[in-house]
């Protein structure tokens, strides 16, 4: 985890310094201290400045450290998971147009061959079982609804 | 006399047949998951809590705590096999386990895992059925301003010992505040963070976000390669897995010392299984004749950190059951699963729920004999686990968390949340920012707020309430000192030790 360190302490710092301006902005806007006790803004209050003043001390630590501390950042590595998560993002956009039997099996089949680069055979194979068990056990044994496309099911 | 009918009306509980398929399922699925690298007890019970929804609670409840201790048998497997810790709380097992099987040992190595486990988890399910109803009575004389005091002692143990990094810790449970205070207000009506959303005004379900943080998170992590460890033979025929009667001699110590420090460290939120494991081992090496010979295969540096390990669990069900309160990311994800199902843990839960307490007791008696004979004779079946591929596994785990979440709402756009929430459990993971924490603050957000406004409406609004009451004056005291303790470098440098193991 090392890896990240480096200016993923800075950015992450920034992001998180946003939200807490975000929700201390927000908490703002609501009752504070009423006739009956706190106001909904009570306790976003708190926890927005406490976000903010942390955050703050992430990023000045980091802005105070040597330059050279962290590893260097793997992108190919953080390229593989992000495949992983934009292939799974995609499957469930196609839920509605698909289902989820179709849409899983592409996602199955797409990790297989695509990014485990096993034989197109192998992931077919994998995926139809997969999907086809997915849809027997769950909506058909368990009764669990499952999205389904334009095909029904 | 009042502990023993209660056990004898869990063990009527436990020993329904459904009960006791639950209590199988359960361990089986956990020493699974134990020996699985990269799949945590937290992301399987957040996987399959939504598919409980329609189980009978008593069911439910035995099945995913036997998911909780039961990866703690199976972990061992992995880190004496393959030096690669099946679960987090199996590492220190690593030190020793591996050492042993490497001198061909690895059959006695895995015998007394299995055996310290059923001997240290027996003990701690002991020290959860003297404890807990004690304790839960004491309770009774809590107020919102000793729960607003005990939740934040509890959030702080957790973020002191969840990451090396006490500030991204601290940052971790304020935003699992902030998610727990999306929604609708139910003081005000108020609607807080719903960016205009209608399906936000319900909240954010619990179940998404730890799916999203641990399940996935997990797996886009640990996809990031290809890596394939190499497993050791097993040795075949349960003649080798059965420690010698000298092993049993010289773990002897280690049996007491992992069961009692594993409760110990169990009762305290944030301890979690890990820290147990690395303080038995500590104390076993202190105490032993042969510490020298500690990290070259000695049989007690087995025994002790598994011991500890499943001890450990019986005593993190203390506070979860008796105050509602959990340590750990795991307990967190079982008090949202007992809400969910409408109960409410606490100081009534024992009496309001004896089915589901002495039951759930009851059931772990059952279940880690069930694990025993599990693990003793079929090690070498659950160790062919490893060899499935990750290429088809990972698929299986992403497939079972969409249908998870799909199934706890029928909403589209809670499956949109889940993605948020898996990039967000990813990048948490490459950034070095502890997932537990969050988990908690999300846990316990919105008691902590409705304790917090509970205890100022008490006193016209004023804070001198939280101080002015001795239990809740204590137990701030104490989650201040805890969060300065990164302060005090000789401290820190415990706590990064622990942290280190």
């Amino acid at each position: 985890m090392e890896e990240g360190r480096g200016s993923g302490d800075l950015w992450s710092g920034i992001a998180l310094a946003l939200l807490g301006i975000y929700i201390t902005a927000q908490a703002c806007q609501w009752e504070y201290l009423g006739p009956e006790g706190p106001g909904p803004g009570f306790f976003p209050l708190w926890y927005g400045v406490g976000i903010v003043a942390l955050s703050a001390l992430l990023v000045i630590s980091h802005l105070r450290r040597a330059p050279a501390a962290g590893k260097p950042v793997e992108w190919p590595r953080i390229t593989r998971a992000l495949s992983a998560w934009l292939a799974l993002a995609v499957s469930v956009a196609l839920f509605k147009t698909l289902g989820f039997v179709v849409s899983f099996a592409l996602l199955c089949y797409f990790i297989v061959a695509a990014m485990y680069r096993r034989r197109l055979r192998t992931a077919a194979i994998f995926a139809v079982s997969a999907a086809a068990g997915f849809y027997l056990v769950f909506d058909v044994a368990l009764g669990v609804s499952l999205p389904a496309g334009i095909l029904g099911f | 006399m009042e502990i023993l009918t209660g056990l004898l009306h869990g063990f009527a509980v436990a020993f329904e047949p459904s009960n006791l398929l639950w209590c199988f399922v359960g361990v089986f699925l956990g020493t699974v998951v134990g020996i699985l690298p990269g799949l945590g007890p937290p992301a399987t019970i957040a996987m399959l809590l939504p598919l409980t929804f329609s189980m009978n609670p008593a069911g439910a409840i035995i099945m995913l705590a036997g998911i909780y201790y039961g990866a703690k048998y199976g972990g061992s497997t992995t880190s004496i096999l393959m030096n690669v810790p099946g679960e987090s709380a199996s590492v220190v097992t690593c030190i020793d386990g591996y050492q042993m099987a490497k001198k061909g040992r690895a059959g006695a190595a895995l015998g007394i895992a299995a055996i310290a486990s059923f001997v240290a988890g027996t003990v701690g399910v002991l020290g959860l059925m003297l404890v807990a109803p004690p304790l839960a009575k004491f309770a009774l004389s809590f107020s919102s301003p000793e729960y607003f005091a005990l939740m934040s002692l509890g959030l702080a143990l957790v973020v002191l010992l969840a990451g090396r990094s006490i500030v991204k810790a601290l940052l971790a449970a304020l935003v699992g505040l902030w998610i727990a205070s999306v929604g609708t207000d139910l003081f005000s009506t108020t609607s807080r963070f719903t960016f205009g959303r209608m399906e936000l005004l319900s909240g954010i379900d619990f179940v998404v976000v730890a799916i999203g943080v641990f399940a996935l998170g997990e797996v886009f992590s640990n996809m990031e390669t290809r890596e394939d460890a190499t497993l050791i033979p097993m040795p075949k025929g349960i003649r080798n897995l059965l420690p010698t009667w000298q092993d049993m001699k010289d773990s002897r110590f280690a049996f007491l010392n992992g069961s009692v420090v594993g409760f110990l460290v169990g009762t305290l939120p944030g301890g979690g299984s890990t820290i147990a494991s690395f303080l038995s081992y500590g104390l076993e090496k202190a105490v032993s004749r042969r510490k020298d010979q500690f990290g070259t295969g000695v049989i007690e540096g087995v025994a002790a950190p598994e011991g500890a390990n499943n001890s450990e669990t019986g005593g993190a069900l203390v506070p979860l059951l008796t105050l509602g309160i959990p340590g750990s990311g795991t307990t967190a994800i079982l008090l949202a699963a007992l809400v969910l199902w409408g109960f409410k843990p606490g100081p009534l839960f024992i009496p309001e729920h004896p089915d589901l307490f002495w039951g759930l007791v009851a059931s772990m008696y059952i279940g880690n004999v069930m694990l025993l004979v599990l693990n003793l004779p079929l090690v070498p079946l659950f160790a062919q686990v490893l060899r499935t591929p990750v290429y088809m596994l990972y698929p299986l785990i992403l497939g079972v968390s969409m249908v998870g979440v799909y199934s706890a709402s029928g909403s589209m756009f809670d499956l949109t949340l889940l993605m948020v929430f898996g990039l967000l459990g990813y990048l948490m993971r490459k950034l070095d920012y502890p997932a537990a924490p969050l988990i908690l603050g999300l846990a316990l957000g919105s008691g902590m707020e409705r304790a917090l406004r509970q205890s100022l409406m008490m006193s016209q609004g004023s804070l001198s309430i939280l101080v002015s009451r001795p239990i809740s004056a204590v137990m701030l005291a104490l989650a201040l000192l805890v969060l300065m303790i990164p302060l005090f470098g000789k401290f820190n440098a415990w706590r990064l030790r622990a942290l280190e193991a």
